[in-house]
């Protein structure tokens, strides 16, 4: 089993590539390696709940740790107790402590 | 004594153009912290962050100068994440890709900047635990 971060700096709302990323992640989940899908800057916007929302919550219930840059969302006025069920606020430090861990990472 | 940690960035955003260099500045600010050893390898437009002709300017629309404006100087956070990393122990080395540096008629850089090659970004990724690649689109 192999260790991915995949960190998404885009919104659905201006790249179409954002649900081929998150369903990325569910699939490597589906072939048995553990994934965090970090979201940050515009990439937070879908954490919110909302039309371009679907994608994340699949990405959840696929098995796929869905983080949100804290600092992205209060920029944007998110209220982390406000997100899409199972997506939760964390720090940028999640990204370096995964890095350090060895995980194969993507910046989309 | 926790084990010496490095990791390599590659960047490619020129300065003032794009949220992801702020990223880039903030996860390379959270290493640095730590005390790891930080690459980064500087390519396309990224070579002009550590520029060291970036001026501050007035806003004459708000009628502020030059101090008023405080305007923020992508070299002073390089200079900044530098001093930070070896204040805790660390370092940064800085490559800017020579290359893209001659194209852009920008080779004043700011101290602790070097030139390299894309070969350089080969060598640091095989001696650091990891390596973190942020494309332009």
């Amino acid at each position: 089993m192999a260790k991915y971060l995949l960190i998404e700096s885009r919104d659905p709302f201006d790249s179409n590539d954002t649900g081929s990323y998150q369903a990325l992640a569910g699939e490597l989940v589906k072939q048995g390696h553990k994934v965090t899908l970090f979201l940050v800057q515009n990439g937070v916007l879908p954490a919110r709940p909302g039309t371009k929302s679907q994608g994340l919550t699949d990405a959840v219930k696929s098995g796929v740790e869905v983080l949100a840059d804290d600092f992205s969302l209060r920029e944007r006025g998110i209220r982390a107790d406000k997100l899409v069920a199972g997506v939760k606020a964390a720090p940028l430090d999640v990204v370096v402590d995964q890095l350090v861990e060895g995980r194969k990472a993507l910046f989309h | 004594m926790a084990e010496k940690k490095t990791l390599t960035f590659a960047v490619m955003d020129a300065a003032y153009e794009n949220a992801r260099t702020t990223t880039a500045l903030r996860l390379m600010d959270i290493a640095a912290r730590r005390g790891y050893d930080i690459n980064v390898f500087a390519y396309e437009g990224a070579v002009t962050l550590p520029f060291s002709k970036q001026s501050p300017h007035p806003n004459a629309v708000h009628g502020r100068d030059a101090d008023q404006e405080d305007h923020p100087l992508p070299r002073k956070f390089i200079a900044g994440l530098m001093k930070t990393a070896k204040e805790k122990g660390g370092k940064v080395d800085w490559i800017n890709c020579g290359l893209c540096v001659d194209e852009r008629g920008v080779a004043e850089a700011i101290e602790g900047v070097r030139r390299g090659s894309p070969g350089d970004l080969v060598k640091c990724a095989q001696s650091s635990d990891n390596t973190l690649v942020i494309g332009t689109r």
